[in-house]
């Protein structure tokens, strides 16, 4: 199994991007489905841009084993309140910087939901958020 | 379309990735909004966008996109010009609006995705 490991600190929408681009080249080298790595990466970053718009720090930890590539993106930050209102198309609490940089249209975790096998999201208000992807191959 | 006539026609310039000029494209999306671009599904397309941030490079990466214009004569910065080199990508900046470089690509048969 190959494990990842990236660290995301809020606001840093320069640096977003990264963990996804570092996880594409490493998952072309293992010969994974081109369709599987878009899959995975459109998500990845979609979670990064989340992180970065949101959140304090975060975490990303990837690990590839045999049929499987598992995402996890932990964050501190202020948490999600209303976790089904957030996977709803078009509902954002983006700033308007966030807005700027062409993200904030409320299409993050839905398209995470889209893209992922399974998705799994906790968050404690106030305290941070746990995002749990899984993608098949 | 090759991307030697999109410059043609966009009374373009290119930035970076002059190799790719001989490249035959044959659908675009234009889009401020790289969210929208992310849930395309379609790849290998010419991305039209107003915003000259390092986002365009890693939205583009991540969708698996390796041409891009961007319009309202906004201009990129050494940064993203690095990125976009790195990626084999090229970009191209055109003075004319949004509107008008879609509008002159699509009457001239580059296809839209939807």
């Amino acid at each position: 199994m190959i494990e990842l490991k990236f660290n995301i600190e809020g606001g840093d929408f320069d640096r977003a991007g990264t963990a996804s681009s570092e996880t594409k080249k490493v998952l072309k080298q293992l010969n994974i489905d081109p369709r599987v790595i878009k899959r995975t990466v459109v998500a990845l970053y979609e979670g990064e841009v989340n992180i970065a718009a949101h959140a304090f720090r975060g975490e990303v930890i990837v690990s590839v084993s045999d049929h499987q590539i598992q995402a996890i993106l932990k964050d501190e930050g202020p948490g999600i309140p209303d976790i089904s209102q957030a996977m709803l198309e078009g509902f954002s609490t983006a700033s308007s910087k966030v807005r700027e940089m062409g993200f904030g249209a409320g299409m993050g975790l839905p398209n995470m939901k889209k893209n992922a096998d399974q998705l799994q999201v906790e968050s404690v208000p106030g305290s941070g958020t746990t995002v749990k992807m899984i993608f098949n191959f | 379309m090759k991307i030697e006539r999109i410059i043609q026609l966009l009374e373009a310039q290119v930035i970076c990735g002059n190799h790719r000029i001989s490249d035959d494209i044959s659908t675009a999306f234009s889009s401020d909004l790289m969210s929208d671009v992310l849930t395309l599904d379609t790849e290998n397309l010419l991305l039209i966008t107003g915003l000259a941030n390092v986002q365009i490079i890693r939205t583009a990466e991540v969708a698996e996109i390796h041409h891009l214009v961007i319009v309202r004569n906004k201009k990129v910065n050494d940064d993203i010009v690095e990125l976009a080199n790195s990626l084999n990508m090229i970009i191209i900046e055109s003075p004319f609006s949004m509107f008008k470089a879609s509008g002159i690509l699509y009457s001239n048969g580059l296809k839209p995705i939807y």
